[in-house]
């Protein structure tokens, strides 16, 4: 099976797409000749033309809305937003129109529209390239949120979210674009939007996230494997909404010890919302207060080496939290 | 409007491509807007329902342009005063009143919107919201469509002069400019946004900024509904001669308050309201054709009837119709396969 970027992945996933199904197309700022500025729809306006590659002028309410009105006329519409920091403009036509389409008309409308955005920093962004904002949308009963953290996932989820009948927001991460990589088969495959993936098996303690993050959880694990025999069991959320309730109870129930991580801020997040479902279902199974380790309650990172770098989860940061938590 | 010249010329409706028939018709389903429109106010003073939003004197130029579409192939995007334009395309009045009543079986919505959120997929009426010019992006998107499958559908969107204040307006129209897509934005331009005047909402013509998009804005006088028609005939035959958008700016009054929410001696004079009711093109169009002989006193009886027999009718059905069941209330959040969620 060939190993390929996180990157490639998603444009693959693109590209198999709009062979199979001429109603799926592609929107977006610089989408179209230059392939993206990420280069993430490189050569589809290529192959597929300007009429389903298409280069949309700076305007994010528009990016959104009108692929929100292609799809209600049945198209396939792949919008997307140059990064996440600047969807907030699209923000009424996500929350108002593309989340309630279906449930305002009684089922007689739908809007099947996929919207991609990159979140994440550590790229020197600076406050306005580095965000995670998928805790704005979470919680938008009507929306579905993927956050893939490989590149077998990115392709696979982005596949089962053109495919899919309602609105999906895939929020893929800038720095694993070309930092992960992993064995993607060729041809179609979905993974499944709503269903998290045990990464890694361990009886010790209990992570639960989601997109970049996971990476350094894996990391921190091999190591609190052979330094302190620490076992470490990671569960990938994969997607934020619906969140994957049996998953996530499974996995807090394999160890008693929870820690949640992601990179967008503690308040608000998602992070709380999964450890809320735990202390409902079952907080006198646990041996451990549930942990979480987040992005701090800043509005953004700095831009500078030392502000980014204490804003931004890293392999050290969840080995202390993960061992902290092994010997509570 | 008065029929110029000698009765020997040809009528304007003729000279526009509309038969005899299709100009009653018009008159009919304006009329019968008016007084839908009318019921609706009463039902809300009685407590029969509680809301209501009103588009009398505006409903001439909206019959004007339902009927300047073609019902099987164009998509429609209206707004909460359109009550004119979705019954030119074909939604009834016992639906209109079933939306009103907030009721089950209502096209539009199964009463979970508020009323006059127009929508129906078997009318290509694209479902609406409160949040004002959403539907003006949609509405490219829909062209958008038609131009990537090759098909020869026009998107006729509508909004109040108050929406073209808002992003949604201006990123649309640049969006479609640019695309030259099958789309026709129309502000119905009625003077206030609830109970800011035109004067405190822009400095200038709203048609005008057409111009800044590469196509063309035309205003046209909402009490003339044969000059609305032919400025929106034109406006479709661009859109399928694949020359792009046109801007119409509908120029009309709002003679009744925002809504029956509303108080407007808060904020106008009765004075005001009286000289503009006055310019009502409903009793101007009826004597254009009273003046060729295709209406009477005889036939107005007949229709306000007949109208009148079929808003009892609605009326008392979407009375005692149900209500969407709250079992049913939290469905079709998302898809559902055998009524399980996908």
């Amino acid at each position: 099976m060939p190993v390929i970027e996180y990157i490639d992945a998603i444009r693959l996933a693109m590209k198999e797409e709009m062979e199979r199904d001429d109603s799926v197309f592609v929107l977006g700022e610089d989408v179209g000749l230059k392939g993206g500025v990420f280069g993430t729809t490189r050569g589809l306006q290529q192959q597929f033309g300007e009429d389903r590659a298409i280069d949309t002028p700076l305007a994010e309410s528009a990016i959104a809305g009108v692929a929100i009105g292609a799809a209600m006329a049945g198209m396939r519409p792949i919008a997307e937003m140059q990064y996440s920091d600047f969807m907030f403009p699209a923000a009424n036509q996500i929350i108002s129109e593309a989340a309630k389409i279906r449930y305002r008309s009684n089922n007689d409308w739908s809007c099947p529209v996929v919207i991609r955005a990159p979140i994440g920093g550590g790229v020197f962004g600076g406050l306005y390239h580095s965000q995670c904002t998928e805790s704005v949308f979470f919680g938008t009963p009507g929306l579905k949120i993927v956050a893939p953290a490989t590149a077998y996932d990115a392709k696979g989820l982005l596949i089962a979210a053109i495919r899919d009948p309602d609105p999906v927001l895939f929020f893929e991460n800038k720095k694993c674009y070309r930092l992960v990589s992993d064995e993607v088969p060729e041809g179609e495959y979905t993974v499944p939007i709503g269903k998290a993936n045990v990464l890694r098996e361990g009886s010790d303690i209990t992570v639960i996230s989601y997109s970049m993050p996971l990476h350094f959880a894996m990391q921190a694990a091999e190591e609190l494997s052979r330094e302190e025999g620490i076992e470490a069991h990671i569960l990938d959320l994969r997607t934020i909404q619906p969140l994957d309730r049996e998953g996530i109870l499974e996995a807090a129930a394999r160890t008693g010890k929870v820690l949640i991580v992601h990179e967008d801020n503690k308040t608000g997040g998602v992070g709380g919302e999964v450890a809320a479902i735990i202390a409902e279902e079952m907080l006198y199974d646990l041996d451990a207060p549930i942990r979480r380790l987040c992005g701090p309650d800043a509005p953004a990172m700095p831009y500078n080496p030392v502000g980014e770098k204490q804003f931004m989860l890293n392999k050290e940061k969840l080995k202390a939290a993960m061992l902290e938590l092994a010997r509570y | 409007m008065t029929q110029k010249g000698s009765v020997e010329r040809q009528a304007r409706h003729i000279a526009l491509g509309l038969t005899d028939e299709r100009a009653v018709a018009m008159y009919e389903t304006m009329m019968l807007a008016r007084k839908f429109d009318e019921r609706g106010q009463v039902l809300q003073r009685a407590g029969k329902v509680n809301f209501h939003i009103s588009g009398i004197t505006q409903e001439p130029s909206q019959v004007a342009m339902g009927f300047a579409m073609d019902r099987d192939k164009d998509w429609f995007l209206p707004y909460y005063r359109d009550y004119g334009l979705v019954l030119s395309v074909g939604m009834t009045v016992k639906e209109l009143m079933l939306a009103l009543y907030g009721k089950g079986e209502d096209p539009n919505s199964a009463g979970r919107q508020m009323s006059a959120h127009f929508g129906c997929r078997r009318l290509r009426i694209a479902t609406g919201s409160s949040p004002v010019t959403t539907q003006v992006p949609h509405a490219v998107g829909f062209a958008l469509a038609s131009k990537i499958r090759g098909e020869s559908s026009v998107a006729i969107v509508s909004f109040g002069e108050g929406s073209s204040n808002q992003g949604d307006f201006h990123e649309g129209c640049n969006f479609a400019g640019v695309q030259k897509l099958p789309v026709i934005f129309v502000c119905e331009n009625n003077g206030y946004a609830i109970s800011v005047p035109l004067s405190k909402q822009t400095a200038g013509r709203i048609s005008d900024r057409a111009l800044g998009y590469g196509f063309p804005g035309i205003r046209v006088d909402g009490h003339d509904p044969l000059e609305v028609y032919r400025v929106f005939r034109e406006a479709h035959e661009r859109a399928l001669a694949g020359e792009g958008p046109t801007l119409v700016e509908i120029m009309t009054y709002r003679v009744t308050p925002h809504s029956t929410s509303d108080n407007d001696m808060a904020y106008r004079t009765k004075e005001e309201v009286d000289a503009n009711r006055a310019k009502d093109a409903l009793p101007a169009f009826r004597a254009y054709l009273e003046q060729l002989g295709l209406w009477s006193e005889d036939r107005e009886q007949a229709l306000q009837q007949r109208i009148r027999k079929e808003l009892d009718e609605a009326t008392a059905y979407a009375e005692q119709a149900p209500y969407q069941s709250a079992e049913d209330a939290f469905r079709y959040v998302y898809a559902e396969d055998d009524g399980e969620v996908r």
